[in-house]
């Protein structure tokens, strides 16, 4: 944060073109093996960022950067204002609260049902009573469309449904930034829409500020490329307009290097060779 | 051939302070809020009571097969009537706590370093640091509070049932009078050994459940490595009953005896 700036950390987050995350020249290495090198970008709130790169490239590293589950070897990274990449596992759980990941494969808990995974946060770590957390439970199960499924295990679920749950959970203490780990990985193309759907839903319509960690190109650009909007009492997914569209910023990662930052538009025109390969 | 003996001690030294670093975490969890309570009753009941009938079975037979091969060699010196004597010292300053012990490190240990284990390679560890719980908190104190709690009433189950066991072959099979069997089984014991035979289990209990948590925590390389995750808990959580219950052991014979 700028250091002459008369306003607390409050009202800059608060303003609208807020950086809500913000990379500066991170870098993290395994032994040997270069993982991001000097990587930096900056997502602004309400913004989307698609990070697309090929399997082991450090998309998924990036998510579990900010969200402190593992530390950078170099270079700084603020969440919501705060520093994340010294700070210890205690003031860590304060930043997550603000915080929502969507893991590979949803990492539902097996034991718990769908209304006590969803639940979670709320009972266990934000001690709400019982018939608050069921009325949020009932509410964002609504949203995501999966209220019959409520009293079911995870086992019981699709893929999909899984994935649904797990964004259900995710948003459940009403983060302001979300983190999806390969959302659609594994899906069908039509069960892949309605996880997008989602993710469009929650952006336009919650305010959430999303970074979304894919290889899956057709997800990237249905999310950059389309809004969400109330009409008639329902939501309705239309095509974005241009300036919509450009608040989604793709970045390309490669051998831990960005080699891209831009939205869709400029994407798609790239003459770069190895963009256009992964394009293809 | 250097380099691999350096790169052993290496991952050696670093499972070592993982460890002591996850008991040192799970000591401040168990002093500081949050508390998860209902996990707490949770494995209470599920070690404590869902230990339950391994270790009658194992006590009952224990202590009845230790009857039936006493009764032989203390026939040799007419001595048959000390068979309760016998099964009473053994059950429980040795066999009740370590036979206990090492049917826990069988049925708990494994069970939670695959549970742990399984949970880590579906990313739902990290799923509940991202919901703002410290695992620690949440799966490791629960389990170490209720296996260093259960393992000594779980000995003193075993302890009792194995001296019925024997009691049942004394009375049946070596035709001692019922009467003679309890007064030798008092008369056997010391008033250190029930103390050893107490204390030795919160001990060895703390190790079984400590082991089988960091092991689970430590998985990695998806259902292999839970496979493997869970065969190591169970050898290093017997060879580490039998290591602590010796050292404990002489520890205690110098502070008691």
């Amino acid at each position: 944060m700028p250091a002459e700036d008369p306003r607390t950390r409050q009202e800059i987050l608060d303003a609208t073109g807020a950086p809500i995350v913000m990379f500066d020249k991170v870098s993290l290495a395994f032994d040997d093996k270069v993982i991001l090198r000097e990587v930096s970008f900056t997502l602004i709130k309400g913004h989307t960022k698609i990070i697309l790169g090929a399997s082991g490239a450090g998309k998924s590293t990036v998510l579990k950067l900010i969200l402190g589950l593992w530390k950078a070897d170099g270079g700084v990274v603020w969440v919501n204002g705060e520093r994340v990449d010294q700070m210890g596992e205690h003031d860590l759980m304060r930043v997550r609260t603000d915080l929502g990941m969507v893991f590979q494969e949803g990492a539902l808990f097996d034991s718990l049902t769908v209304r006590e995974n969803v639940g979670y946060k709320l009972w266990e770590e934000l001690r709400w009573p019982d018939d608050k957390v069921n009325a949020r439970v009932e509410e964002i199960l609504g949203f995501v469309a999966l209220s019959e499924h409520i009293d079911k295990m995870p086992s019981d679920l699709s893929g999909g449904q899984r994935r649904r749950v797990a964004i259900a959970r995710a948003m459940a203490a009403k983060p302001r930034v979300l983190l999806y780990d390969e959302p659609t990985t594994g899906l069908d193309p039509i069960t892949a829409t309605t996880v997008d759907e989602e993710i469009v839903k929650l952006r336009d319509l919650e305010g959430v500020s999303s970074i979304v960690v894919t290889h899956q190109l057709r997800d990237a650009f249905y999310i950059a490329t389309h809004s969400a909007e109330r009409s008639n009492g329902g939501v309705r997914i239309v095509q974005a307009d241009q300036e919509k569209s450009e608040e989604a910023e793709f970045i390309m990662l490669r051998d831990g290097l960005v080699c891209f930052e831009g939205p869709a538009g400029e994407l798609r025109r790239s003459t770069d060779p190895y963009l256009k390969t992964f394009l293809s | 051939m250097l380099a691999s003996i350096n790169e052993w001690l290496k991952a050696a030294v670093l499972e070592v302070q993982e460890y002591v670093r996850l008991c040192a975490a799970a000591g401040r969890g168990m002093v500081t809020r949050p508390f998860y309570y209902r996990d707490m009753v949770e494995q209470f009941d599920q070690i404590g009571v869902g230990s339950l009938t391994v270790v009658l079975l194992t006590g009952l037979f224990t202590g009845a097969v230790l009857a039936l091969q006493s009764g032989l060699t203390l026939d040799q010196f007419g001595a048959r009537p000390f068979v309760g004597r016998l099964v009473s010292a053994s059950m429980i300053k040795e066999l009740g706590p370590v036979l206990t012990a090492l049917m826990l490190a069988g049925r708990v240990g494994s069970g939670i370093a695959a549970e742990l284990g399984s949970m880590m390679v579906a990313e739902q560890i990290s799923a509940l640091r991202a919901l703002g719980t410290d695992p620690v908190r949440k799966l490791v104190v629960p389990r170490i509070l209720a296996g260093t709690l259960m393992c000594p009433v779980l000995t003193v189950v075993s302890d009792f049932v194995g001296i019925l066991g024997g009691w049942v072959i004394a009375t049946s099979q070596l035709r001692v009078e019922s009467g003679v069997y309890w007064t030798s089984v008092l008369e056997g014991l010391f008033w250190q050994d029930p103390w050893m035979g107490l204390i030795k289990p919160f001990f060895l209990g703390f190790a079984i459940v400590s082991i089988g948590c960091h092991v689970g925590l430590r998985t990695r390389g998806g259902t292999q490595g839970v496979g493997r995750a869970t065969t190591n808990a169970v050898v290093a959580a017997s060879v580490a009953v039998l290591a602590v219950d010796f050292f404990i052991t002489r520890l205690l014979f110098t502070l008691m005896y």
